[in-house]
């Protein structure tokens, strides 16, 4: 392992160990509507707010009225992005005439940012303008993490036996007290470490080696801070972070990992903050970590070891430079690759589909578990939904009913988690399914595993709402933008429904108190079995068409194959 | 008790049968996991009848007859169970088959009926050696009942007015007017023989949690083989078999505890009769393994009923001899348990064999006096009873003997004063002793989390160290029934789980608001009304046993299910490899291949077979509940992850290549 390498994975960590606890207790103390620093500032515009949209902000939502709240913003959202989307040449700030989207596109786009996945079918410096990237998309940017966040919070006040809350306010709080504030500083840090702050048109160049080309440009420092710290990861040119003026250094390379991470890992801290049970929190952590440290050691060891088959040619140096920026090196490309996926941010610095195999089995992880820390809010949902099946599994052995939290496990709760836990093999399985057996569909696919494993990798995205995809997939055909876009929807919403029931069910549940005779959820013990429970949940559900993508290809590279 | 079941072996041709009955679509739709083993048993025969090649049939024929074998050995698993149930309530039935019951009129005659014929209410005239032809109350004379047909016990039992009969009993001696209490078809004997057989088995509340969870899991089962046919395909239209997609489909859904599901919950109520409980619900006996506190009566429950002489005091310028010599002689006439103790007590201490012949007047126990003693022939008077009794007729050491008193009744003791003529000589001890074991059982259920309170008469000294001695964690003083209910719902308030034992109407209320109440056969109709079950040889501490039965039935059923999920993992190592082997793009992924399984279809069919063997192997497990001791969760749940979690991942990669060796030796490979 190479010495810089080692270097951005301890500054990495390192970082993240010193924010957990701080921040983390921070997000519990905005979770659960305690003062904070901010408050001078927001809180009177909040009232404010609250008076006019005739919102009591004391009064607690039930899961239906939470999940209705947040499925009506949103579709509000979703549609007004779609027409803007749709006229965007009538609209103001289009100083380079892009024309409207088709519907498909408008529809996937608008779908894609409000559902915090931010996959692109478009490349954004040739097909959005100023407006349309900063008025619609990057107002999506701010909210969607928001909604994340917020059914978050919904969820550990129930499992801390206090109410569900109002989504109006977790929506808003967790703008103004988390997204602004981390997304003010970091653009501004950005912009100081060189990414473009500006209004202005496109910069046309006549570059020495002849003829004339656009630089694209913008406001980028602050659409980078948001993009990350908002899990969200649509870049605001198609390159993403590869591209120079989105990712300037290895230093802003740093910036955009923690960033995404920032709010992801510190609402695990939070989650013990709120249940008053930081053992439990911890365990979680542990557990989380472990994958993540998984991760990052296959996205990096195999793409050093490089291709067997470059190698044998002697053509250059063992590791697989393909498709990466120098600047980053192996080590730089690997850490946000691997970060990018396991808090499914989606922003990319790297080409996906170049990376050897066996290290996108890297990349899959994060996909397909979406709980190694994941997104803003959800990562930590989708986790606990793991909890709940494996502490019920194991719990019948110790000879009583399962508990998590005090709170009996029983077929309410069960069945709504399976549910949740059905949703995301459905999804990539069924769509996987479905796109190989059109025949238009397939002959697009590139040959041989590569081409499954990129399609495979296109629905694992946009049902983990991650938004990466490999450059193989011709993301623009219209099967894809519907097919993409109606994944993205259900992946993002089902499962926090889902979740705000099992929340609401443990909430009305007499806690039952603490005993020897209860399965402790807060030792090594369990975090054990949890992370033993997830991997054979995920390899089970999985293992085939990895083995059918990655797995084979690994083999068929070995074998001196190339696709 | 044993031998009731076994008295009658299994009938093996009988389960055998019964097993095919039970293949019937429309009674397996019940189970989803083995009804879609059965779809895909349809599926690879009608494979098998339409292969165009010799070699596809032969290899169709072979799954299908192993997937058929799964489903047979589950289905036997559950006739299994059933059968071990109706066994027992045979033996059950049989004795309260055949009754002929003396129906009395108003005008005192009596017609004869079946027993069956009986409804609530009506009264029955029961002679010396008749059966007591249904559950009821004896409303006129007093007689002797043999009741062993119940309880095992063949010491005959008094019944006399207000107390409780059970039908299938014998009167042993005099006559008995009861009053039915109960309807044909729901006396105890009906619920627990409808229990047992599982004919009327309700789903127990986990046992519906756990077949939601399954049926998810098979549900996505079912998607991964279902999308894998097709993306399969990408490789090219001939990549896949489809017998083998059904076999892998079959491998991965949970069959093993899906088969054993059932069987688990009818063994488990069959665990209950065994130690003589009728519970009335499934759901009961789950709770009792939930149970947080049990409130327990000291009296009779912890303590052996009475008081007992430990111990005895002498005055100053008394020897203990002299003491003793006075009191066996004072209590030579008394036959209560406590005067027995008395006199053996005394023995013990004078080194005698059998006590002394005297003649003299006995003075019997009176409230009033409350002294009891002996006057002798030879002018000699004694007096043995509550101390200031004594006191009043026996005025020295009056300081000494209140303080010997006193220090008695603070050790949770009973002080007995023992004087001879007009002098006092000392003081006997009298204690409760607690039940032999009981202790260790207390420090058991600590372990397993649970707390043990005492309900007692008591005052708080004397409970106290009852409690103490005993081991519970917690008791009542002074307890009046109500506090009982008080206490059960101050428990609940917290989100705790009660059980508790009573016998008396005044504990029916109390019976009924804990969430597991055993009542005592021996008790009264409106206790056995209330609690959710009822001990036919009214032993409060068995208990302790149902809950027991209780954990043992969730142990084996979270055991079971995480083997189940586990065995998967190897299962895919042995089909995957060999599912595409024949793809040349796919030959890679023979490096999965970690068994060395030697051909393809071999492969499947070692997987298939070993997912069909570990039912019937695991059948005793099912029965009769997985290994379990008293000891904290955690610890618990470690060694249960390493048997079942652990060892079911690594245990069918030896099965799998076992079976994979022995079908090369047969040549079947």
């Amino acid at each position: 392992m190479s010495l810089d390498a080692a270097a951005s994975w301890v500054a990495v960590l390192a970082f993240f160990a010193v924010i957990l606890k701080p921040v983390g207790r921070y997000m519990g103390r905005v979770f659960t509507g305690q003062r904070t620093l901010l408050d001078p500032v927001f809180s009177p515009l909040e009232r404010r707010l609250w008076r006019w949209a005739g919102i009591d902000p004391q009064a607690s939502m039930t899961a239906v009225q939470y999940g209705t709240a947040l499925l009506a913003t949103n579709a509000l959202w979703a549609v007004f992005a779609y027409l803007a989307l749709r006229a965007q040449s009538h609209l103001p700030f289009n100083p380079q005439h892009f024309p409207g989207l088709t519907p498909p596109l408008a529809f996937n786009t608008a779908v894609s940012f409000v559902t915090n996945t931010n996959w692109q079918a478009y490349a954004g410096e040739n097909t959005l303008s100023y407006f349309s990237q900063f008025g619609v998309l990057g107002f999506l940017q701010w909210v969607s993490p928001a909604v994340g966040l917020a059914a978050l919070a919904a969820f550990l006040r129930a499992l801390a036996g206090r109410s569900l809350g109002n989504y109006f306010v977790d929506l808003t709080r967790a703008i103004t007290r988390l997204l602004l504030p981390a997304a003010v500083v970091l653009a501004v840090v950005l912009a100081a470490l060189g990414v473009p702050e500006t209004l202005a048109a496109y910069v046309h160049l006549h570059p020495l080696s002849g003829g004339s080309t656009w630089l694209p440009r913008g406001p980028i420092a602050s659409w980078e801070a948001i993009e990350h710290l908002g899990t969200n990861g649509g870049g605001f040119t198609a390159a993403n972070s590869a591209n120079p003026l989105e990712n300037p250094s290895p230093l802003t390379n740093l910036l955009e990992i923690a960033a995404m991470g920032l709010f992801p890992v510190a609402s695990f801290y939070a989650f013990g903050y709120v249940t008053g049970r930081p053992r439990a929190a911890w365990t979680l952590i542990a557990v989380a970590a472990a994958f993540y440290l998984a991760m990052l050691a296959l996205a990096y060891f195999p793409e050093v070891a490089g291709n067997p088959v470059l190698n044998r040619l002697g053509l250059h140096g063992t590791a697989n430079w393909v498709g990466k920026e120098l600047r980053f090196g192996i080590g730089g490309s690997a850490l946000f690759q691997a970060s990018s996926l396991a808090f499914t941010t989606g922003s990319v610095n790297a080409a996906p589909d170049s990376m050897v195999p066996l290290s996108t089995l890297s990349l899959f992880l994060g996909l397909l578990l979406n709980m190694v820390f994941g997104g803003d809010g959800v990562g930590l949902l989708n986790f606990l939904m793991f909890v709940i099946l494996t502490v019920f599994l194991l719990g019948l052995m110790v000879g009583r009913t399962p508990e998590f939290l005090g709170k009996k496990i029983e077929t309410r709760e069960v069945s709504l988690t399976a549910l949740a836990f059905l949703v995301h093999p459905l999804l990539i399985l069924g769509a996987t399914a479905l796109a190989v057996s059109l025949p238009a569909v397939h002959d697009t696919l590139n040959r041989g595993p590569q081409g499954l494993t990129e399609i495979l990798y296109g629905f694992a995205s946009t049902a983990a709402n991650n938004g990466s995809a490999m450059g193989g997939l011709e993301a623009g055909a219209p099967f894809y933008l519907w097919a993409t876009g109606v994944v993205m929807l259900i992946g993002r919403y089902v499962s926090i429904l889902l979740l705000l029931l099992v929340g609401e069910s443990l909430l009305a549940k007499k806690a039952v108190p603490e005993s020897p005779g209860t399965m402790h959820t807060d030792t090594p013990l369990f975090g054990g079995a949890l992370f033993g429970a997830i991997l054979v949940l995920n390899a089970l559900t999985f293992l085939p068409v990895m083995a059918l993508g990655p797995v084979a290809e690994t083999y068929l590279l070995g074998a001196h194959r190339l696709f | 008790m044993g031998d009731r079941v076994s008295m009658r072996g299994p009938n093996w041709i009988e389960l055998v049968g019964e097993s095919f009955k039970k293949l019937n679509p429309l009674a397996m739709v019940r189970n989803p996991v083995m009804f879609v083993v059965e779809i895909g048993t349809a599926v690879v025969v009608w494979l098998t009848v339409r292969a165009h090649h010799a070699q596809s049939r032969q290899y169709d024929l072979w799954v299908s007859v192993i997937l058929f074998f799964t489903i047979l050995f589950a289905n036997f698993a559950e006739a299994y169970a059933e059968a071990r149930g109706r066994a027992q309530a045979d033996f059950l039935r049989r004795t309260k088959s055949s009754t002929q019951a003396k129906l009395l009129r108003p005008d005192g005659t009596y017609t004869v009926v079946e027993s069956h014929q009986l409804t609530r209410g009506a009264r029955v005239l029961v002679e010396m050696g008749d059966l007591i032809p249904g559950d009821g109350v004896v409303v006129e004379g007093v007689g002797s009942v043999d009741e062993s047909a119940i309880t095992g016990e063949s010491a005959p039992v008094v019944k006399a007015v207000e107390d409780s009969v059970t039908g299938g009993t014998r009167l042993l001696s005099d006559r008995l007017v009861v009053e039915i209490t109960v309807n044909p078809g729901e006396t105890f004997l009906d619920r627990m023989i409808a229990l047992v057989e599982g004919a009327q088995r309700q789903k127990t509340p986990n046992e519906v949690a756990l077949s939601a969870l399954l049926g998810v899991l098979t549900l996505i089962f079912v998607l991964v083989v279902v999308t894998l046919v097709p993306i399969a395909r990408y490789f090219g239209p001939r990549s896949t078999e489809l017998a083998t997609m059904v076999a892998l489909l079959v491998c991965l859904i949970p069959t093993t505890i899906g088969a054993l599901l059932s069987a688990i919950g009818i063994a488990g109520m069959n665990r209950v009769a065994l130690i003589n409980v009728v519970a009335k619900s499934g759901r009961a006996v789950e709770a009792a393994g939930d149970i947080d506190t049990i409130i327990l009566d000291k009296t009779g429950t912890i303590t052996i009923g009475n008081r007992m002489a430990t111990e005895f005091l002498p005055v100053s310028g008394v020897s203990e001899a002299e003491l003793a010599e006075a009191a066996l002689i004072a209590s030579l006439a008394d036959t209560t348990p406590e005067g027995r103790s008395v006199v053996e007590l005394a023995l013990k201490v004078l080194r005698r064999e059998r006590p002394p012949e005297v003649a003299g007047e006995p003075v019997p126990f009176s409230a009033h006096t409350r002294l009891s003693g002996i006057d002798l022939k030879d002018g000699r008077s004694l007096r043995k009873g509550a101390v200031s009794a004594i006191l009043a007729i026996a005025p020295d050491h009056r300081e000494e003997m209140e303080r010997l008193a006193e220090a008695v009744a603070r050790e949770g003791g009973t002080p007995l004063g023992v004087e001879a003529d007009g002098h006092t000589l000392g003081v006997i001890r009298l204690k409760d002793i607690v039940k032999p074991g009981l202790r260790e059982r207390f420090a058991q259920l600590r372990a397993m989390g649970i707390r043990t309170v005492m309900a007692t008469g008591d005052n708080r000294i004397t409970a106290e160290v009852i409690a103490r001695e005993a081991g519970v964690d917690d008791f009542i003083a002074e307890a009046k029934p109500e506090d009982k209910i008080i206490l059960i719902r101050q428990e609940q308030a917290g989100g705790k789980l009660v059980a508790m034992t009573g016998d008396g109407t005044n504990d029916a209320p109390a019976l009924a608001q804990a969430d597991v109440g055993l009542a005592m056969n021996s008790g009264t109709m409106a206790a056995k009304e209330a609690g959710n079950m009822i001990d036919l040889e009214s032993n409060p501490t068995k208990l302790l046993d149902v809950v027991m039965v209780g954990k043992q039935l969730l142990i084996t059923r979270g055991a079971l299910t995480t083997f189940s999920i586990a065995n998967d993992v190897a299962k895919y190592f042995a089909i995957i490899p060999a599912m595409f082997a024949t793809v040349p793009t796919l030959r890679g992924l023979r490096h999965l291949n970690v068994m060395h399984l030697s051909t393809p279809h071999g492969a499947v069919l070692s997987a298939l077979i070993f997912n069909a063997l570990i039912i019937p192997a695991l059948i005793p497990f099912a029965i009769r509940g997985v290994q379990y001791r008293a000891e904290p969760a955690d610890r618990m749940l470690a060694r249960n992850i390493l048997h079942w979690g652990v060892l079911g991942v690594i245990i069918p990669f030896i099965g799998i290549w076992a079976i994979d060796r022995a079908l090369g030796w047969l040549g079947l490979g």
